[in-house]
């Protein structure tokens, strides 16, 4: 069976994931700053956390002096996937990727990662995870640092516009997969039903935020799930951010 | 916020999110067969994302409306298969200019 093992290789493969998070956590870098977190503070979430969406819904959490549970809860919830992810990835490392080596790999298994990773044919080595993991986590952090930084100087009106920036993105990730399948589209638009009752109708709108998303997207999933299961076992590949 | 505060926060978000990935990472062998909890990891990344963007995006800008515009932006966008970055950065535009035009009129 052919290996891939080779660091500049992974560095190489890193490259477009390193743009596109940059941009992505500028956004986030503005967002954690106008919630109340200092620069820093919101450089050493995202240093630490490296997912857009569970520390887009655990930042308010914080801000908002929600609950441990709350939080710990939330980021099970939002970040379930890359269980999946994982496992999936550690079917194709080779025997000489030990237990310990997978402790640092793990850290840096992010959508994107992951699926370039699982695209290389044949075994993956650690020398090509560490490669691939490295530009992705600067330019994370780096965008959130630049993000945040801009945050406090820019203008009221472009701040006002970023603001949908992180927004648009995840409309970027779930419109094209919707638009292919429809079991996908029908689940979204029932999270988002339950999504909108949360926030308008007065009785909800106490629960905390991070419990709603848990609420409504566990809700619309499992609902889906058992009356539109997905068909092949290939489609744990398909999640991306 | 005070940092100690922070640093609470900050251990049981990142230890979380790094557990989530490391635990299956290391223990997991077997490819799991479950047809319901595939189903499920499936739809979750999107139903996730959708409900944190409708209707918090609404509220994200400086007016409901120049947020729908920018919403209905990234919409058409996207489903004319644009790249990330670029819907978001449109979206933006939209925002940015409608603003603009709202401020001018007012």
């Amino acid at each position: 069976m052919t290996q891939v093992n080779s660091f500049s290789k992974g560095l190489n493969d890193g490259i477009p994931i390193c743009l596109g998070y940059f941009s992505v956590a500028f956004a986030f870098g503005i967002f954690a700053v106008e919630s109340g977190l200092t620069v820093w503070q919101s450089v050493i979430i995202s240093l630490t956390n490296l997912t857009s969406a569970g520390q887009l819904a655990g930042v308010p959490i914080i801000t908002c002096g929600g609950t441990l549970t709350e939080l710990a809860l939330s980021q099970l919830v939002i970040n379930a996937r890359y269980s999946l992810m994982s496992i999936s990835l550690s079917q194709k490392f080779s025997p000489k990727v030990k237990s310990w080596d997978k402790l640092l790999i793990a850290y840096g298994n992010t959508d994107e990662v992951f699926a370039v990773a699982h695209s290389n044919d044949g075994e993956i080595g650690k020398k090509y995870m560490w490669g691939l993991i490295l530009l992705p986590v600067i330019g994370w952090t780096g965008g959130t640092y630049a993000g945040a930084m801009a945050g406090n100087i820019l203008p009221a009106e472009a701040i006002s516009a970023l603001g949908l920036a992180i927004y648009g993105m995840f409309i970027a990730i779930i419109v094209p997969v919707a638009k292919k399948e429809k079991k996908t589209a029908l689940c979204v638009l029932l999270a988002i039903a339950l999504s909108c009752i949360f926030r308008y109708l007065p009785a909800l709108s106490i629960v905390p935020s991070g419990f709603t998303v848990i609420i409504c997207a566990v809700t619309a999933s499992v609902v889906f799930a058992i009356l539109a299961p997905i068909d092949t076992a290939e489609k744990e590949g398909a999640a991306s951010e | 916020m005070n940092n100690q505060k922070f640093l609470l926060y900050l251990l049981v978000m990142a230890g979380v999110t790094y557990l989530v990935r490391m635990i299956p990472m290391v223990l997991f062998k077997e490819k799991i067969k479950n047809k319901f909890i595939l189903s499920f990891l499936h739809y979750i990344p999107y139903t996730v994302l959708a409900v944190m963007t409708v209707p918090a995006c609404f509220h994200a800008t400086g007016s409901v409306f120049s947020a729908v515009i920018g919403f209905t932006i990234a919409v058409v966008a996207a489903l004319r298969g644009k790249g990330l970055t670029f819907v978001a950065f449109l979206s933006c535009g939209g925002v940015f200019i409608t603003e603009l035009v709202m401020y001018a009129l007012r």
